[in-house]
């Protein structure tokens, strides 16, 4: 369902030219739940924001679900992250001062649905990541795993075809990053797409596919033979 | 999404956000404010003072001597005769100490003729004037002014009618008390004492000359009529030749008001300039709360296209968002304002006259200022890649 041929991203800051991204090939299918792995500055967070639409790439082609991205108007892009995709950050980008249920209503609002369902689907996703009980707190009166859980839920709540978190337990202790996996675990076996960016061996243990970067280039592409389950590490 | 979900939104962040909301509108509240009141104020200011001039009559000419001496009563007999002319009424003037009991003050003293009130357009609040006998006689008898009683007497004692006081320690008897006609910007009609002009020949100016003659025409239209009738006779009357100059001036109480009609102009104008520069500082409050958060606002913005708004969307909600803050702004600010203005105004002794050009000025400018403000920046962000608008520092 996800196709990259040959993307690449080059940023130009004044005199200098960083070239992210150097020619990326990819295919990930409907079902799959990949970790996109590597050090620093290998390209991993510019190919997460290109995969979710946040960002245009240089060159390349980018077909999702079929749909060609890159020659997508700004409004159909706007579109495609409303409908298809659910992107989760690593610091979480709650809107501050507004509460868990508001914020994970938000992307429905825009999808133009009408108020008694997005609360009721809102209400869903906040109890499908556990936090039923959190609705009207607001994101500076939650911890940071409840935070990134209500992200979670507000990435869901579309029922979007691909769900891509970069870096989603970065910012989170082992206790609840651990936590944040099992439910994407479960969300995979509710037959989510998950594409998950992490620096983590852990992490990415937890996934069933693991790409390897390295300065802007894929570097190895491999399945994992025996994922740990998150539900079992949790007790 | 629908305007009705727009409107939603912009009402919720504008709720969420109360503090930069409530300085925002603040903003708008103080320039708003501050231009309807400055201006209803000016505006009232030159309102008295114009109905004060024309309440004095508009059809009132006044003959100042050129040098000393040259008008006397005899020039008044003269101007009576003036076919356009219906009273005329002499003034003989001078400042004197006026004693009550323990108080004293000093007062404006007008020695006349029974023709006053007529000519001066007015009346007495109690008692009566003095009569032709009176005049006649040089009899000690006085009509004071409101202001006087006031400031003699205490309160308005109902009893001051036949009192005795003294002026420049000659004892008065007095007999009414005239209407109040307030202030009229260069003299106080109010603080005043009228006596018989025979009388204050005799016991105050000390010679037979007159400081002022005041003649009110027959008609408002007939001013210019009257003005070169009372020339002519007055020339005659003191046997001037072609040669020689007036040795008189005549005012006229349509050139007054003119006069003053100006000076109440630069006030309104004064003060629509203060009023101007509270506008200014008002956009300028409006103007940084709005850039000091457009950080945080690029942040939210977004994260909004990250999840799915398009840019009409964010456009649309700031644009709400901006003029909510600006029609509520502006109308508690035309509320304060208004309601300032007439405050302070009763607080002065005036009246306020709100325009309402100075509404729609003030109005105008701060929303303009807030839209451009709110919007523009939004506009920028909002074209903005997701990603950049979410790394925006
Ligand atoms: N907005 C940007 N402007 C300039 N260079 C950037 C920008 N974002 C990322 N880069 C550069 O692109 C490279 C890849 O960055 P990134 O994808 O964030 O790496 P990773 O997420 O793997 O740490 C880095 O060298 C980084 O410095
Ligand atoms: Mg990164």
């Amino acid at each position: 369902m996800i196709t990259l041929k040959g993307i690449k991203k080059i940023y130009q800051t004044g005199e200098v030219q960083v070239a992210a991204l150097q020619g990326i090939d990819l295919h990930i299918s409907q079902g799959e739940f990949v970790s996109i792995m590597g050090p620093s500055g290998s390209g991993k967070s510019t190919t997460m924001n290109v995969l979710g639409c946040l960002d245009t790439p240089t060159e390349g082609e980018y077909t999702l679900d079929g749909f060609n991205i890159a020659s997508a108007s700004n409004n159909e892009l706007a579109s495609i992250r409303s409908r298809k995709l659910g992107f989760i950050f690593q610091g979480y980008n709650l809107l501050p001062r507004t509460t868990a249920l508001e914020n994970v209503e938000l992307p429905l609002i825009y999808s133009g649905i009408k108020k008694q369902e997005r609360k009721a689907r809102a209400l869903e996703a906040l109890k499908s990541v556990g936090l039923e009980d959190r609705t009207h707190h607001k994101p500076q009166e939650l911890s940071g795993g409840q935070q990134q859980r209500v992200a979670i839920a507000r990435a869901l709540v579309t029922k979007p075809s691909v769900i891509l978190a970069d870096e989603p337990t970065g910012n989170l202790d082992s206790h609840s990053s651990v936590e944040v996996m099992a439910l994407f675990q479960q969300l995979h076996q509710q037959g989510n797409t998950i594409i998950i960016v992490t620096h983590e061996q852990d992490i990415a243990d937890y996934t069933r596919r693991i790409i390897r970067f390295k300065d802007g280039r894929i570097e190895k592409d491999e399945a994992v033979a025996d994922p740990r389950k998150a539900e079992e590490a949790c007790q | 999404m629908n305007i009705a979900e727009s409107i939603r939104i912009a009402l919720r962040a504008l709720w969420v956000n109360k503090i930069r909301s409530g300085l925002t509108m603040l903003g708008i509240i103080i320039g708003v404010g501050a231009v309807i009141a400055m201006v209803g104020i000016g505006n009232g200011a030159s309102k008295s003072i114009t109905d004060q001039i024309q309440g004095l009559g508009s059809n009132l000419l006044t003959v100042y001597p050129g040098q000393s001496d040259s008008l006397t009563s005899k020039d008044v007999s003269v101007l009576e005769q003036g076919q356009y002319v219906q009273a005329v009424a002499p003034i003989a003037s001078s400042n004197a100490q006026v004693v009550f009991g323990s108080s004293n003050a000093f007062v404006n003293i007008y020695g006349t003729t029974g023709s006053y009130l007529d000519v001066r357009n007015t009346s007495l609040s109690r008692g009566r004037f003095f009569t032709q006998e009176e005049l006649a006689d040089y009899k000690r008898v006085a009509v004071v002014g409101p202001t006087v009683v006031e400031n003699l007497f205490g309160s308005a004692d109902t009893n001051i009618i036949g009192k005795s006081i003294k002026v420049n320690n000659v004892p008065f008897q007095v007999i009414g008390i005239t209407e109040s006609q307030g202030s009229s910007g260069f003299m106080n009609n109010d603080d005043l004492i009228i006596i018989p002009i025979t009388t204050a020949q005799l016991r105050l100016t000390g010679d037979k000359s007159v400081r002022q003659i005041l003649v009110k025409a027959v008609s408002e239209d007939s001013m210019d009529i009257a003005q070169m009738e009372i020339t002519s006779l007055l020339r005659n009357a003191h046997k001037l030749s072609a040669a020689q100059e007036d040795d008189f001036a005549i005012s006229n109480q349509a050139d007054i008001l003119e006069t003053m009609e100006g000076v109440t102009q630069t006030l309104t104008m004064l003060l629509g300039g203060i009023a101007a520069i509270s506008l200014v500082v008002g956009g300028i409050g409006i103007m940084n709360i709005m850039l000091v958060s457009v950080t945080e606002r690029t942040r939210e913005i977004g994260i909004r296209k990250a999840i799915g708004a398009r840019e009409i969307d964010i456009l649309y909600q700031f644009l709400i968002e901006a003029v909510i803050l600006s029609v509520m702004g502006g109308a508690i600010g035309i509320l304060i304002g208004g309601g300032g203005s007439i405050i302070i105004a009763k607080l002065i002794g005036m009246t306020s006259v709100i325009s309402l050009s100075s509404v729609i000025i003030a109005v105008t400018f701060s929303a303009l200022i807030g839209i451009v403000f709110g919007v523009f920046p939004a506009k920028k962000a909002s074209s903005l890649n997701p990603i950049d608008a979410l790394r925006y520092e």
